[in-house]
């Protein structure tokens, strides 16, 4: 599925916050088309690391590139860059204000300058998509957490990006909502989307990935197919993590 | 003790009445222009420049810090001593204007507060979709914060109802200069009770109003 071109490529990145080093040096590439999942404890940095891709948290050395381009935080482009890169939080972050509609166009028809009533039509097959087309007219209060968070990728999803960043996607949902949420994810990525995923899911991890990162103290410990990491893992805090998690 | 409370006030009404129309006046002029030059104070304050910031928060720790009854003595005394040539505008507006800056400083501290009671997962998702700063501000954050905005800002203006008391030193028509001119009727305990009554009723219902209006926007949530 991946074609070998770099989508986004991040050289030597390094970030505190305060006293706390949170990423000691991460050199990585995610390719086009792939889809790469992020592991490991709590703490180590995988979030941080999710959230230096598209500069929401601004590396104190290192640099990312997306699509060949260097990203600069006080840049004029970077609004621009970050169209193309859809990112899904662990706490929805759905706009309250705003109905379900409004929450899919309001970006497209505000930055993209796409006309309002292509915006909704869009808007309405994109909700189709994840069974939420009768909710288009409420407001977010109404709808469940798994709800909120298909609203919350097919509103990224509008945006036409190009690579997908999900932070711990089902980490703040109720158990028998994390289905439904992951099933739109493996559809994404089965689609060819390039994703990278932050999760707990383990076994969702090792069902979708190319890839799997292992983050553990600021670093990548380890990384590999999904049957190296999880079936065969080399280092010796891999394999503590995956018994405690397994 | 002379008349009665009721007697004093059924044959002073139509001054009580204005004391009061001047009151909520100078207070509504206060708050209004007050937010108007808040919001730019807040923006400073909210600005990423150091520079801006801590000027925006030297103005509102000097202004909050120190007595408005001293910022109107000031306001007063010193602004035509230092400044010659406004010596011939009436000196209410320099009165007015220690109230406006006074105002401020508070309002600007409501609408700093309320920008940033709005959870920074609705600007890191609006920012993240490619939104620009500016709309994440005016379409995404302070139609969320102006649910806490509003109600604080009926408190400031009851907060100021009861300030501009203090103008009545510097002879504004407001409630309480009523006090210095029924005083000099010998008329000295009643005036004071029917003033402490009206600002009661008064900011009560004022009250009940921002109650009513927190509800009102509660509701949407």
């Amino acid at each position: 599925m991946t074609d070998r071109t770099p989508m986004i490529e991040v050289r030597n990145l390094h970030k505190s916050f305060g006293d706390l080093h949170v990423l000691k040096g991460i050199s990585e590439t995610i390719y086009k088309g792939e889809v790469v999942s992020i592991i490991g404890p709590s703490g180590g940095g995988k979030s941080t690391f999710l959230r230096c891709l598209n500069l929401l948290e601004v590396p104190e050395q290192g640099e990312v590139y997306f699509e060949g381009t260097l990203l600069d935080p006080k840049g004029t482009d970077l609004d621009a860059h970050r169209q193309k890169i859809g990112m899904v939080f662990q706490q929805f972050n759905v706009f309250p204000h705003l109905t379900v509609m409004d929450n899919i166009t309001i970006t497209p028809t505000l930055e993209l300058k796409v006309p309002k009533e292509e915006a909704e039509k869009e808007a309405i097959e994109l909700l189709k998509t994840v069974g939420l087309e009768d909710k288009a007219n409420e407001y977010p209060r109404k709808l469940s957490g798994g709800q909120k968070q298909r609203l919350a990728i097919v509103r990224a999803l509008a945006m036409h990006p190009d690579v997908m960043l999900f932070d711990e996607p089902t980490s703040a949902l109720d158990p028998e909502m994390v289905k439904d949420v992951l099933e739109v994810i493996q559809d994404l990525a089965q689609s060819g989307m390039t994703c990278v995923i932050v999760t707990h899911e383990m076994g969702f991890a090792k069902n979708i990935s190319d890839r799997v990162l292992f983050i553990d103290d600021g670093i990548i410990a380890e990384e590999g197919t999904p049957e190296q990491i999880f079936d065969n893992p080399q280092e010796e805090r891999t394999k503590e993590f995956l018994s405690k998690v397994l | 003790m002379g008349k009665g409370i009721i007697e004093v006030f059924l044959e002073y009404w139509p001054m009580f009445l204005r004391g009061l129309v001047g009151t909520l006046r100078y207070a509504f002029v206060a708050v209004l222009f007050g937010s108007i030059l808040g919001a730019l104070v807040a923006l400073l304050h909210l600005s990423k420049n150091k520079v801006l910031s801590k000027i925006a928060s030297v103005y509102v720790n000097v202004l909050r810090g120190t007595p408005l009854l001293v910022q109107m003595y000031i306001a007063y005394y010193f602004i035509p001593m230092a400044i010659p040539a406004l010596n011939s505008i009436d000196k209410v507006y320099y009165v007015l204007l220690a109230l406006i800056l006074n105002s401020s400083a508070y309002v600007s501290e409501i609408i700093r507060g309320g920008i940033n009671a709005v959870d920074i997962g609705q600007t890191e998702a609006a920012r993240s979709l490619g939104m620009t700063a500016t709309h994440c501000m005016t379409r995404i954050i302070l139609p969320q914060a102006i649910k806490n905005i509003l109600p604080a800002l009926g408190n400031e203006y009851i907060a100021m109802v009861k300030e501009t008391s203090l103008a009545g030193t510097f002879m504004l028509y407001e409630l309480m200069y009523t006090r210095t001119l029924l005083a000099n009727k010998y008329l000295i305990w009643q005036p004071l009770f029917i003033i402490a009554g009206i600002y009661l009723v008064v900011t009560l219902v004022l009250s009940w109003l921002v109650g009513l209006m927190e509800k009102r926007l509660s509701v949407s949530d």
